[in-house]
């Protein structure tokens, strides 16, 4: 009896959790000239609009180069320090743990509107660079929780075994560490990636203006009305970053397969 | 260089980008921000340098800044409370199901991933004047003519609420999924009902991800500006907005500054209050 009032419970939660999302998908087939109800049939025109859009287009191509360096940045600083937390006994790790991952306990808010004023203080008014210098700072802590979770699996004694045959540290953290960290450094990599390309609370203090990310365009073209090419651009996102992270494990999973892990 | 002094710097070595990024981009302009909190921003729009305490005077004493603060907390805490009894019988279904517990857990985590834009406005197309709701009950004859149901305080929670759940449903799932259930069984056998023996076995031993995941639901509540831009009325502004407003259309940027602080110095005490009874492990968990 209980049980089964907390299945249908989690039952109701699943569905509010999945309701907006189903219709955002519904709608952007719709036939109709207004984004919403009723369905008039079924119709791929907006997803063509939506190919034919310079603006949004524009939007996709910042987005995508801004996750990218953030992604290449963050995970490349992540995967270092996070070495450095897992393989090494260093004095205050508390502290530096705490410190590295700061950007997430500051609120976003607070943490683009000291990094716009500091940086337009040193002549770095709003730009790209500040861009990413902001995605690299609040995507950083989630690359090294994630990075770190995995590195902890990874057994040392498989790079003791290189290093006694005659590998130097080089040769071991390139032909061992790295093989075996890859999972990880993807994961890590997909995380940023995925994250800067969602945000909006920062991107809006510090994009210049003209400038426009995915986000920051489907938050423009809300003043006006709900579009149904908002609703495609909505079901286009979806389907990447729901795609994007599952196709991620999969590639993980398989290469922590054959590589035998 | 011994070998040792070799080993003892490489830690150092692969930290110190990491550090100095964080330094650099968090730390150093955190402490200019409190500077040129007491600057002053003149008519013409150049800062005086200085120490002034305006700005300050006008965050703290103004009523209309402390009304939204007051009210900011408010809606952070009905959307904690929320999240925390939709969120927990969830992450008991999942932790305790006999079926594929990762499949549940990774379906219920998918929308986290789905575009925080995208599923704030997703429930225009739900709530909306021609939204699913207002066609069905137009359709059913319950309503003559469309409601307006968006644009209110509600509606923001509701946004926030479904931003914010899966935050706390992984947060108990982590804390539901580490107690032994063997716990459970002896408090059976020694003559506990179930309902008993989760009052005082399981439910205590959940609390640290029950707190983690309220603590996470709040201070990210506590600092949206768009979801109220989105989903609430002219009258629903977060203490986040006020901080958009002073920053990028007042372009005041010393009071936005004081305004900031504010909220991290009201957002950082709760932290504190955690990280001193609870520890930052427990948040560690859920996040990673």
């Amino acid at each position: 009896m209980g049980w089964a009032l907390i299945r249908g419970w989690a039952i109701l939660v699943y569905i509010f959790m999945f309701l907006p999302v189903a219709v955002v998908v519904l709608l952007s087939f719709n036939a109709s000239q207004f984004g919403s109800f009723p369905m008039t049939g079924f119709s791929f025109r907006w997803f063509v609009e939506l190919a034919n859009n310079d603006a949004i287009l524009r939007a996709f191509r910042t987005s995508l180069i801004l996750g990218l360096l953030t992604a290449l940045i963050s995970t490349t600083l992540g995967v270092l320090a996070s070495l450095a937390l897992v393989r090494y006994t260093v004095p205050g790790t508390n502290a530096i743990s705490t410190l590295l991952i700061a950007p997430i306990l500051v609120p976003e808010v607070v943490l683009a509107v000291a990094l716009l004023l500091f940086l337009n203080f040193l002549g770095i008014n709003k730009s790209f660079t500040l861009l990413l210098f902001g995605h690299v700072i609040f995507t950083l802590p989630f690359v090294i929780l994630v990075v770190q979770a995995r590195l902890v699996s990874i057994r040392r004694d498989v790079e003791e075994a290189a290093m006694s045959l005659g590998a130097s540290p080089m040769e071991t953290f390139f032909q061992i560490t790295l093989p075996l960290m890859l999972p990880a450094v993807l994961a890590g990599g997909l995380f940023a990636f995925t994250i800067s390309f969602d945000d909006i609370t920062g991107t809006l203090f510090w994009k210049p203006g003209g400038v426009e990310t995915v986000p920051t365009q489907i938050f423009a073209m809300l003043r006006n009305s709900i579009s149904p090419e908002i609703n495609a651009l909505g079901t286009v996102m979806i389907v990447m970053t729901v795609g994007l992270p599952l196709l991620g494990a999969a590639i993980a999973r398989r290469i922590s397969t054959t590589s035998g892990t | 260089m011994s070998v040792e002094a070799r080993e003892a710097r490489q830690p150092w070595i692969l930290l110190s980008p990491a550090l100095t990024a964080i330094l650099l981009l968090l730390v150093v302009p955190l402490i200019f921000i409190l500077v040129y909190s007491f600057w002053l921003r003149t008519a013409t729009g150049a800062d005086i340098a200085g120490f002034h305490l305006d700005n300050w005077q006008e965050a703290l004493t103004d009523r209309f800044y402390r009304d939204i603060l007051l009210n900011t907390l408010k809606i952070s805490a009905i959307t904690t409370i929320v999240c925390a009894l939709m969120g927990y019988p969830a992450a008991y279904f999942i932790a305790r199901a006999r079926g594929n517990k990762a499949i549940l857990l990774l379906l219920l985590m998918l929308p986290f991933w789905i575009s925080y834009i995208i599923r704030t406005m997703s429930w225009i197309n739900i709530l909306g004047v021609s939204g699913a709701l207002n066609t069905f009950l137009l359709w059913t004859g319950v309503i003559g003519e469309p409601v307006q149901m968006l644009y209110n305080q509600t509606t923001v929670i509701l946004g926030l609420v479904h931003f914010l759940l899966p935050f706390m449903v992984l947060n108990v799932f982590v804390s539901l999924d580490g107690i032994d259930t063997n716990l459970e069984d002896a408090a059976n056998s020694l003559g506990a009902t179930r309902w008993e023996s989760f009052l005082q076995v399981t439910l205590p031993l959940s609390l640290p991800g029950l707190a983690a995941g309220g603590l996470l639901c709040f201070v990210l509540a506590a600092g949206t500006y768009i979801t109220p831009l989105v989903l609430g009325g002219p009258t629903d502004a977060m203490f986040a907005n006020l901080v958009f407003e002073a920053i990028i259309t007042q372009l005041n940027w010393p009071l936005g500054s004081a305004l900031s602080l504010m909220l991290l110095a009201v957002l950082g005490v709760l932290v504190m209050i955690y990280n001193r009874y609870l520890g930052m492990a427990q948040l560690m968990k859920g996040l990673g």
